[in-house]
């Protein structure tokens, strides 16, 4: 547990795991109450850690939890009605961590980092959360707040989530998959990965278009990109879940706002920076400043933990031996409509064309009349607008659930797709984005779903080294 | 169609027939079949040509005849697709650049390189060869390098002097005009002590009050003992100071001669004249600048087919968009890229 | 907590091991964005190489106790098993990417970060590298720890108070600071670290000059490598590893720490490292103590706390656009070319 990427010196960690004991007292006294009656040691113990495994409503048995530090080193395991708890004979920092080999088939602790936390047992009875569910994948630094349902009252109870389990396809454990397969043999998981994997790299693309048309009409990386996704799916999140809105309403929205948003880069930052002529890498760098600063003002927004849309995911069809939800099967639609719709805007629309002469050779374009501050907020708006409706699309790809860095994460998987393709040209992002979408879920079915991620950079490097200028790009192109 | 030239058949450098890719009687750099292509685009197909030692030649041609490409693939900076070249009897054929320049063969650029946060006499103290300090262990210890720094700054402070940049020795090679770039960049490339110095349009943005002074030090090369090889536009300084001209247009040597005559073969008027002849440059102003590019590979393609031109085009005809056309140029993509 | 403990708290930073570690991933990325312009994304990824391996070779390999080796001689041999995975991985990364342009670099370098951070944190490795919840400090500590001269239980006074241990720490951290800035130094004044600085500006004039710009480059990413995965051994020395410490994030504060102190300068990154965790600690107890008094309304104080790191955000950016020389650079010598 850490505030930070970097872990505080032992003394602040020593007083931020107090103050979350002391939330998770709070928050699990109850439950700690009902709990002490069930210790069978003979003697009991003047201090305890305790909680309940759940998965959503179920509660879970066999799971192992071992608490040590300070001479202790015990190992428990819960009972029929995920019941835990060990006593300890003084207060003082313990580890506690849960080992998830144990946890049923398919169940996964929504944040890793839970598997093994410090904590402090300072009052007699110490409830801990295990919360399980849909992880959000390689996410960065899980902060103080991370465990959801702490505040709820709920004590030691499982995750709010779980929407694992709620999917008669199962998720077999890879966690963002979205689609599952009907039967168990071979064939049936490989289609269902290949249509998980389409409809993820479709979403990717989406956003990688964004991406590629920056760079290529203003030669920045935006590594804010990943923010731009989340701020789409957070609109989202606001207008379904604080607000209330019906789903449609709120797509429009959302879109309307991220096309503020977009428009709002260009205007309050990169138009000003290229009015002073900023460098290339200083703009560069100042993109990862604003990632930094939105990311985190998001996490102020929304917290640390991850936030469950209240949104119908639609029924479940069942596609040959695949079964999906309704909103996967319309998101991979308007997702291929969207990317149709752009790519006919780039070749048939003055805009369009314009556009792609930017890309080409911006001063040449400027010579010859194309006004290139329009062109290029044009594409600000335009990647604001597609990035967004990745965000709405990736919350619904997940489970339908939000969190502050889900941008982040997926940041580099863009940028794997915009490279992979030949930077700077938008039918390129869409095949890098399909492969690495591909790729990303294929791979779940020879490794640890949790080096997904990891394959899907590899394929990345490996690719440079071959074909530098990526699949789709020119070679001359390349220095 | 070259019964009409006025090139003499003869001349002191060359061993035989004047004539394009004549043989020298001493040739420092000997190039056969040197062909470069960008996608389907042949921007250097040069059949054979020899360059003389100890002399001034300049390299001619119009905008996209690929000079600087062949300076690029020459020097190492370039791959070519085929080809074989040689520099003082040694093939240098896909030799690193790098190396070509250790062998003596140093070239400075068409868009200047000075290296703009270092001082002027760190630029130059870059250019000397078999630096011992330049071995990262070797650094640490500067005993092991400190008498070689001091001679070579020494030498140093001559080149500057006569390059009249000693004033500006501590200065930052950023805050120099652009002629002061072109002398820092051509001292900078004597100080690895070269037997061939290669020059890409040495007088390009250069201010014209510097140009005199350019033009001396280029010659003074020649009486140093150096061979000199030059892109140049600027008509005045080929007829002013070489000895020798190599005139190529869409990739290839077409003539060769002693500058006095050389602009009246039939061959360069060809080159120069005859170059936007046949394409219908009234059409291009409305084109999609998207497209330019393609533009530019039609108009060569055209201008491949487009032997036998009659002279006597006006070149004054030439409209305006002919520019910007020249500048996507295949020729000078590389150097874009390598920003 | 009162202002005075805020002040405290932040001054305690100064002489910080994390700090110390930090001054020495920053000092390796200043050879390679400052001097070399090298664009490196993925320096946690060599603090992570480092961290990891020394870490696992005590574990492992353990020499004290099954080659019965003494305990300075098992620590330098973890050392040296840190510096040799960071060369490797040099290689690996400068081999296809260092004749690209410069921003392949920085995707291949970002990339291959999160790749080893992917790899270390899987399920299926948590017997070598325990998986997401990383190593714990007391199964690598052994060493140092019976190295350790001090005897007392505290050593020093006001805010850099630190038991023996930290202390000791201390000392092996800020003297492996002192040495790489000494050779920073010694590398910048001599012709190696004009060649580099050359190539920073045109690698093409300085290839054109006959030096091997492949080659320096190399040099340059496997120096300031080096420098980063000894950085990760000094960062987990005073804790557990982590995995997610070496995430994105990390290097991204050391691109901070670097351009607040001035890039291309020696003493730039110590100065940026220092008061870049000296800030940081200030305006997190800042914040709390304003939280405490109900500023921030509803607002829980974790959440009120991450108003911090949106204050990096924001300086990272204004810092760059209207100072990129950093507090310590030259006007006339920008950071940046471009």
């Amino acid at each position: 547990m850490k505030t930070s990427s970097r872990p505080r010196r032992s003394g602040l960690r020593r007083a931020i795991a107090v103050a979350l004991a002391v939330m998770a007292m709070a928050a699990g006294g109850a439950t700690a109450a009902a709990a002490a009656p069930l210790a069978e040691t003979g003697q009991p113990a003047p201090y305890n850690f305790n909680g309940i495994v759940r998965d959503g409503q179920t509660p879970l048995e066999g799971v192992e939890i071992t608490v040590s530090g300070n001479g202790v080193d015990e190992t428990v395991a819960t009972g029929a009605d995920g019941r835990w708890l060990v006593g300890l004979q003084e207060q003082g920092t313990y580890t506690v961590s849960i080992d998830p080999s144990t946890l049923p088939e398919g169940v996964t602790l929504r944040d890793p980092s839970f598997e093994s936390r410090e904590l402090t047992a300072s009052s007699s009875a110490n409830g801990v959360l295990f919360p399980l569910g849909e992880p959000t994948g390689g996410g960065s630094a899980p902060t103080p707040s991370g465990g959801t349902g702490g505040n709820t009252g709920t004590g030691g109870e499982g995750g709010t989530g779980g929407t694992g389990s709620s999917d008669p396809g199962g998720d077999a454990g890879s966690g963002e998959a979205s689609t599952g397969a009907a039967s168990n043999d071979f064939g049936s998981k490989l289609l269902a990965r290949i249509i998980s994997g389409v409809s993820f790299g479709l979403l990717l693309a989406l956003a990688a278009i964004g991406i590629t048309l920056i760079f290529g009409t203003t030669g920045v990386n935006n590594f804010a990109h990943g923010e731009m996704l989340t701020f789409g799916g957070i609109a989202f999140y606001a207008a379904t879940t604080l607000v209330g809105l019906p789903v449609w309403i709120s797509v429009v929205l959302t879109l309307v706002a991220a096309a503020a948003f977009g428009w709002f880069h260009d205007a309050a930052i990169f138009r000003p920076l290229r009015r002073r002529r900023v460098g290339l890498v200083q703009v560069l760098i100042v993109t990862i400043g604003l990632s930094i600063a939105l990311r985190y003002f998001y996490q102020f927004l929304i917290g640390g933990g991850t936030e469950q849309l209240r949104v119908d995911r639609g029924i479940v069809v069942q596609v040959g031996p695949v079964n999906m939800t309704m909103s996967n099967v319309v998101g991979m639609a308007v997702s291929v409509v969207v990317l149709l719709g752009v790519g006919l805007f780039l070749t048939r629309t003055r805009i369009g064309k314009a556009t792609r002469a930017v890309s080409d050779n911006a001063s040449l374009a400027a010579a010859s009349g194309i006004d290139v501050d329009r062109v290029i907020r044009i594409v600000w708006v335009l990647a604001g607008v597609l990035t967004g409706l990745a965000g709405i699309l990736y919350t619904y790809f997940i489970g339908a659930n939000i969190k502050w860095d889900v941008g982040f994460t997926i940041l580099l998987l863009l940028f794997a797709g915009v490279t992979l393709g030949g930077l700077g040209s938008a039918f390129g992002a869409l095949v890098g984005a399909l492969v690495i979408g591909l790729v990303t879920e294929l791979a779940t079915l020879f490794i640890a779903p949790d080096l997904r991620y990891a394959v899907a950079l590899l394929v990345l490097i490996l690719v440079l080294l071959v074909r530098p200028q990526g699949i789709l790009g020119r070679r001359e192109r390349i220095g | 169609m070259s019964d009409t030239t006025t090139t003499p058949r003869t001349h002191p450098l060359v061993d035989g027939e004047v004539g394009p890719g004549c043989k020298k009687v001493d040739p420092i750099v000997v190039a056969d079949g040197v062909v470069r292509q960008f996608g389907g685009l042949t921007a250097v197909d040069v059949a054979h040509v020899e360059i003389p030692r100890g002399h001034i030649t300049a390299l001619i041609g119009p905008n996209g005849a690929g000079k600087t490409t062949f300076f690029n693939l020459l020097t190492g900076f370039d791959r070519p697709n085929q080809g074989q070249w040689s520099f003082e009897g040694s093939s240098l054929a896909r030799v690193p650049s790098h190396k070509v320049a250790r062998k003596g063969m140093v070239r400075t650029f068409q868009l200047t390189k000075s290296l703009g946060r270092l001082t002027v006499l760190q630029n130059m103290l870059l250019g000397a060869r078999d630096q011992r300090g330049e071995g990262l262990f070797a650094a640490l210890l500067k005993p092991l390098w400190k008498a070689q720094e001091a001679a070579n700054v020494e030498r140093a402070d001559q080149l500057l002097a006569r390059f009249k940049l000693d004033a500006k020795r501590e200065d930052y090679a950023a805050s120099l005009s652009g002629g002061q770039r072109k002398l820092l960049e051509m001292a900078r490339a004597l100080m690895s002590e070269p037997t061939l110095v290669m020059l890409d349009e040495p007088m390009a943005g250069v201010n014209p009050a510097l140009t005199q002074s350019l033009l001396d030090h280029v010659k003074g090369l020649k009486d140093d003992g150096m061979t000199v090889l030059f892109v140049e536009h600027d008509m005045h300084m080929v007829r002013h100071i070489s000895d020798w001209v190599i005139v190529m247009a869409e990739g290839k040597v077409v003539a060769e001669g002693p500058p006095e005559t050389i602009m009246q073969d039939q061959a360069v008027v060809d080159a120069y004249l005859g170059a936007h002849h046949d394409t219908d440059l009234g059409t291009l102003t409305n084109q999609q600048v998207a497209q330019i590019h393609e533009e530019a590979d039609a108009e060569r393609d055209a201008e491949l087919e487009a032997d036998g031109i009659e002279a006597g085009d006006e070149p004054a005809a030439t409209p305006e968009p002919e520019a910007p056309a020249a500048e996507a140029a295949p020729e000078q993509r590389p150097e874009e890229e390598q920003r | 907590m009162d202002f005075l403990s805020i002040l405290n708290t932040a001054a305690g930073e100064i002489l910080s091991p994390t700090t110390a570690a930090f001054a020495l991933a920053t000092i390796g990325l200043n050879i390679h964005f400052g001097y070399s312009g090298l664009l490196n994304f993925g320096q946690a990824g060599f603090m992570a190489i480092g961290a990891y391996a020394f870490a696992i070779f005590t574990m492992m390999v353990d020499p004290t106790a099954t080659l019965g080796w003494p305990s300075w001689l098992s620590f330098i041999a973890a050392i040296l098993v840190a510096i040799v995975a960071a060369v490797i991985f040099a290689l690996i990364l400068g081999i296809p990417t260092l004749r690209l342009r410069g921003d392949y670099l920085a995707i291949v370098t970002i990339a291959a970060a999160e790749i080893i951070r992917f790899t270390v944190r899987t399920q299926d490795l948590t017997a070598v590298t325990g998986g997401s919840q990383g190593l714990r400090g007391q199964d690598y500590k052994g060493d140092i720890d019976a190295m350790n001269p001090l005897t007392g239980t505290t050593y020093g006074f006001g805010p850099w108070t630190a038991t023996a241990y930290d202390t000791w720490v201390r000392i092996i951290a800020w003297s492996l600071v002192i040495v790489a800035l000494i050779l920073v130094w010694l590398l910048m004044r001599s012709p190696w670290g004009r060649v580099i600085k050359g190539i920073r500006e045109d690698e093409d004039a300085v290839r054109s000059l006959g030096k091997n710009v492949y080659g320096y480059k190399m040099q340059a990413l496997v120096l300031g490598g080096t420098m980063g995965a000894l950085a990760g051994v000094m960062f987990i020395l005073p804790r557990a590893v982590q995995p997610d410490n070496f995430a994105t994030t990390m290097t991204f504060y050391i691109w901070t720490a670097l351009l607040l102190g001035g890039a291309a300068t020696v003493l730039g990154p110590l100065l940026g490292s220092i008061l870049f965790w000296v800030l940081l600690s200030f305006t997190g107890g800042l914040i709390n103590l304003l939280h405490g008094l109900g500023i921030f309304g509803a607002m829980t104080g974790s959440q009120a706390g991450q108003l911090r790191f949106v204050l990096v955000g924001l300086a990272l950016m204004a810092l760059v656009v209207f100072r990129p020389q950093g507090i310590l650079g030259n006007k006339k010598e920008l950071s940046f070319n471009v």
